[in-house]
C-alpha cells in the first residue's frame, strides 16, 4: 500500500479525503505534527473555507515551515481546493493574506458577472469540464489518463491566478471566464476541484497521485 | 450557464429511506445505503439526505447513515433534519457530509446561519426552505417538516438567508412534494431571482418535461428528485439523457 499523509490543521472535511484515498489504495495517516509531515512519503493538503482561517490553522500548529521543507524535498504534494489556494503567494479574500508561496501567484475573487456583464451566481458550485490550456501537457501529471472535458466538482468563490502561465495545468469555464482548475510546478500540484467528491473520475486522479514516482 | 446538477434526494426516518406526499403519509422504501450506492453508481451529481421527522423528536440517526454512506459515495452529500447548533453541524461534517441543510432551527434563530457559515464556510451552509403557496406569487415558510406555519415569507427569507451567509438554497414545494405534478416553477423562479447563490428545486418531479420547465422557466441551478428514483420509474442516467435532449446543459457522466 502507498503511504500518504493528510495534513490535519483543524479545518476541513478530512473524512471524505481520507476515505477516497483509502479507496484508491492509500495507507492514510492524518497528522498535524510538523515532524510527521516532513517525513511523509506523499502529502495531501486539503481544506475548505476561508484562506485566512486555513493559513492561521497552519501557523498555529507551526506547519508552514515543515510543509515548505517537505515540498523542497521533491516528494509529491497535492493541495485540494483551499489547500491548492494556500500553495499560492497571496490571497485577496477578506483582506490580504500570505500563503505558502510554493507556486507563485495570487488568489482572487471570481468575477460576479459573466464575460458579457450579466450577473451570475457566485460561489461557483457544481461540475465543470476540465480544459487543457494550450501547450500544457497532462502526461506525467495528476491528470495523466484523464480525458479532456471530464467534469469535476468545484465549489469556490476565489480562484488561483499563477504568476507563470506555464503553471496552469487545467482550467474550467465559468460565465465565459477561464478559471484555473489545477496547477503544477514540479512535484507540487493543486486542484481547485474536489477529486474526492468527483465520482470515479476524481478517484482516478487520486490514484494517479498515489502512483506517481 | 453551468451544468445543471441532478441530485438524488433521500428522505430519512429513523434508519429508513421513506417517501411521503406533501411531506406526510410516510412510507418506508428501504435501506438508505443501498439506494445511495445505486444513485452514486448511476452518476448522481450529489446526494441530499433529509431526516424528515428529526426536528419533531430531536433525535436522528443521520450521523450514522452518513458515516456509512461516506465509505461508498464519492460525490457531495448534503445532510439536514434536526440540526440545532454549530456542534450538530460539526458532527455531520466529521461523519462525511460536505454541507448541511437547515430549515427549522434557522427560522427560529437566524443567527445560526451566520454561525455555521463563519465556522465552516458558506459553501457548507445550505438554507432549506419548505414553502407552501398562500396566494399567487406569495409563499409561506413552514417548519418542522411542513407541519408548522412560520408566518415568514419564503422569498424574503431566502434573501435574508443569503445575507446571513447561506451559500446555497434548497427550495422544497410542500404543495408539489410527492405529487409527480411538476416542480413549483413560480416559487423556484422567485427565489432564484431574489438571490445570488445557486438554488436547488425540490418536490414534484413526475416526467421529463418537468426538468425542462424547472430549469428554463424556474431558473433552477439544480434539481432534487426522490420518489421517481426510489420507485425506479427513472434513473439518473435517463434523466441526464432527457435533460440533454431538452437542451439543458448537464455533465457527461
Amino acid at each position: 500500500m502507498t503511504q500518504v499523509t493528510v495534513v490535519d490543521y483543524g479545518i476541513g472535511n478530512l473524512f471524505s479525503v481520507r476515505h477516497a484515498l483509502e479507496r484508491c489504495g492509500g495507507d492514510v495517516t492524518l497528522s498535524g505534527d510538523g515532524a510527521v509531515l516532513e517525513r511523509a512519503e506523499r502529502l495531501v493538503l486539503p481544506g475548505v473555507g476561508a484562506f485566512a482561517g486555513g493559513m492561521q490553522g497552519l501557523h498555529e500548529r507551526e506547519l508552514v515551515d515543515p510543509i515548505r521543507a517537505y515540498a523542497a524535498s521533491g516528494r509529491p504534494l497535492l493541495g485540494i481546493c483551499l489547500g491548492m489556494q494556500m500553495l499560492s503567494s497571496v490571497s485577496e479574500e477578506f483582506g490580504r493574506h500570505d500563503g505558502l508561496n510554493l507556486i507563485p501567484g495570487r488568489v482572487t475573487a471570481i468575477p460576479h458577472a459573466d464575460i458579457e456583464g450579466r450577473p451570475h451566481k457566485v460561489p461557483h458550485i457544481g461540475w465543470s469540464e476540465l480544459l487543457r490550456p494550450a501547450g500544457t501537457i497532462w502526461e506525467g501529471s495528476i491528470l495523466d489518463g484523464t480525458a479532456e472535458a471530464t467534469a469535476m466538482y468545484l465549489v469556490h468563490s476565489f480562484a488561483v491566478v499563477p504568476d507563470d502561465p506555464a503553471h496552469r495545468l487545467a482550467e474550467c469555464e465559468y460565465g465565459g471566464h477561464r478559471i484555473v482548475a489545477a496547477i503544477r510546478s514540479g512535484n507540487v500540484s493543486g486542484c481547485q476541484f474536489h477529486p474526492e467528491r468527483s465520482g470515479e473520475h476524481g478517484l482516478s486522479i487520486l490514484r494517479k497521485f498515489l502512483e506517481r514516482p | 450557464m453551468p451544468n445543471v446538477r441532478l441530485i438524488a434526494r433521500l428522505d430519512i426516518k429513523g434508519p429508513n429511506l421513506i417517501k411521503g406526499v406533501h411531506l406526510e403519509g410516510l412510507r418506508v422504501i428501504g435501506d438508505p445505503q443501498e439506494f445511495a450506492r445505486m444513485y452514486y453508481e448511476q452518476g448522481a451529481d450529489e446526494l441530499v439526505y433529509i431526516d424528515i421527522v428529526a426536528s419533531l423528536y430531536g433525535r436522528s440517526k443521520l450521523t450514522e447513515i452518513v458515516r456509512r454512506a461516506a465509505h461508498d459515495v464519492f460525490v457531495p452529500m448534503t445532510v439536514g433534519g434536526g440540526i440545532r447548533n454549530v456542534e450538530d453541524v460539526g458532527d455531520l461534517l466529521r461523519a462525511g457530509a460536505d454541507k448541511v441543510a437547515i430549515n427549522t432551527a434557522a427560522v427560529r434563530r437566524p443567527e445560526l446561519v451566520t454561525e455555521v457559515s463563519r465556522r465552516f464556510g458558506s459553501q457548507a451552509m445550505v438554507l432549506s426552505i419548505e414553502a407552501k403557496q398562500q396566494a399567487p406569487g406569495r409563499w409561506e415558510v413552514y417548519t418542522d417538516c411542513g407541519r408548522e406555519r412560520s408566518g415568514v415569507d419564503a422569498i424574503e427569507w431566502a434573501r435574508r438567508g443569503v445575507e446571513l451567509g447561506a451559500g446555497e438554497i434548497l427550495v422544497t414545494s410542500i404543495d408539489r412534494e410527492g405529487t409527480r405534478k411538476g416542480f413549483d416553477v413560480a416559487l423556484t423562479k422567485a427565489v432564484s431571482s431574489a438571490v445570488s447563490v445557486p438554488v436547488i428545486a425540490s418536490g414534484g418531479y413526475g416526467e421529463p418535461q418537468h426538468l425542462a420547465e424547472i430549469v428554463a422557466d424556474g431558473a433552477a441551478d439544480a434539481v432534487a428528485i426522490a420518489d421517481a428514483l426510489h420507485h425506479r420509474r427513472t434513473t439518473i442516467g435517463e434523466l441526464r439523457g432527457h435533460a440533454a435532449s431538452a437542451g439543458i446543459q448537464v455533465r457527461a457522466p
